[in-house]
């Protein structure tokens, strides 16, 4: 077996090289070259676990501003809606009231025109007594051949008309 | 040594110096760059060249980098999963015992004799994976007695142990601990030298039987040669495992002296 056979002849030679050899591997390698490496491979996973904690708080807010969003527009909803329903009551008490108002003028248009019209009917009616009454003297004039008195036809129509 | 004819099923374990360099030394100690020496600087170079590709440091990583960034991430839960969040700083002597001990038993697996290169699996040697397993039993000892001071030694004594039992269970416990780096280095080395050994002495039964006769080599090698497929298969599943028991074992250990108990 050479491993015991020529272990006084190698010894010194296998132990000098494996500590040459692997003191560069340690050295250059492993202290060298292996921190940066695994940094790169740390710095990496940092990266990623940061961005995936940045996405979790990004959806956070959005939830958050989701609600947020919800609940202004229910308000806005309900102000509205009370905006609304005031509105219909003022312009229904408004509307209310020119009516009444309308209603007023009206009633008081038609009270004067009634009046006119009830003294258009009077002067109509005394239009038409001057008219019976000439038409009477007329009348009495041409049958009887007498001249009726101006009272006398007046009291005659006065008394005709009142019997209708 | 066992023989399979003229086939050495543990020539595949010698170390041979390369580039006449037999002679090299540092204060006495013979330091040859070996072919041993070679496949530790191969496993390394294969190492920094994978690492390199995962140096881009994109936010969206090609494929190369996320091989890396796989590998570095595979390490890192290993070893918060076994030590916790302090175990972070271990990373880097982890990934480098990981992927260092992967490559050199994954290299020594390459079909390269097929181009008439000689495949050499350092991790097969004790010499090699006993200094990796000291390192890792170096780095327990010296955190433990850091963290905790001489109270790591209430390591030995479980919780709940009656006080008759706290002396011999303080031995038995030093020695399970002392014997750590051994069975952590030695684990390693049995199981690449046996499937290397295994693999080559198939490898000789398919060229003893076939050079024996035609019949012998249909049936005798031929079976050999399927076998040998199935077990080149979990070959690489040893290695993978292998290296993955080290650094589960090495972070299992680094927790005993971060965590205590």
């Amino acid at each position: 077996m050479p491993q015991i056979a020529q272990i006084a002849d190698t010894y010194s030679s296998q132990i000098f090289w494996l500590l040459l050899t692997f003191g560069f591997v340690f050295f250059v390698i492993g202290l060298g070259m292996v921190p940066k490496v695994q940094g790169t491979a740390d710095a990496r996973d940092a990266k990623i676990s940061g961005d995936l904690d940045a996405a979790k708080a990004a959806f956070a807010r959005a939830d958050e501003a989701e609600a947020d969003y919800r609940t202004r527009d229910a308000q806005n909803r309900s102000a509205a809606q009370a905006l609304i329903a005031r509105a219909k009551a003022d312009a229904a008490k408004a509307s209310e009231t020119r009516l009444a108002a309308a209603d007023a003028d009206i009633a008081q248009v038609i009270g004067a025109a009634e009046a006119r019209i009830a003294a258009a009917s009077n002067a109509a009616m005394a239009q038409i007594e001057t008219v019976a009454v000439d038409a009477a003297r007329d009348m009495v004039a041409r049958i009887a051949g007498v001249e009726a008195s101006d009272e006398a036809a007046r009291n005659a129509v006065k008394a005709a008309l009142a019997h209708g | 040594m066992a023989e399979s004819g003229k086939i050495d099923p543990m020539h595949q374990f010698a170390i041979e110096p390369l580039f006449g360099t037999d002679h090299l030394s540092i204060g006495g100690f013979n330091i040859a760059f070996t072919n041993s020496a070679l496949y530790m600087v191969a496993a390394a170079l294969v190492l920094w060249i994978f690492v390199v590709g995962g140096m881009k440091r994109e936010l969206v990583p090609g494929r190369w980098q996320m091989a890396v960034e796989y590998m570095t991430g595979f390490i890192k839960n290993l070893l918060i999963s076994n030590v916790g969040e302090g175990g972070r700083k271990y990373i880097p002597y982890v990934f480098s015992l990981f992927m260092f001990i992967l490559l050199a038993n994954l290299l020594g697996l390459l079909p390269l004799g097929l181009i008439g290169m000689h495949p050499f699996t350092f991790t097969s040697h004790f010499t090699a994976t006993g200094v990796l397993a000291i390192m890792s039993f170096s780095i327990v000892l010296i955190v433990g007695f850091w963290k905790h001071g001489l109270h790591f030694f209430s390591l030995f004594v479980p919780h709940g142990t009656p006080a008759l039992m706290v002396v011999p269970l303080f031995f038995i416990e030093l020695v399970s601990f002392m014997v750590r780096p051994f069975s952590l280095g030695l684990r390693l080395f049995v199981a690449m030298t046996a499937g290397h050994v295994l693999l080559k002495v198939l490898a000789g039964f398919v060229i003893n039987s076939a050079n024996a006769s035609p019949a012998l080599g249909l049936t005798v090698g031929f079976a050999s040669f399927v076998l040998m497929i199935g077990i080149s298969a979990l070959e690489v599943l040893v290695a993978v495992i292998q290296a993955y028991v080290f650094a589960l074992l090495t972070s299992v250990y680094i927790n005993d002296a971060e965590n205590l108990h």
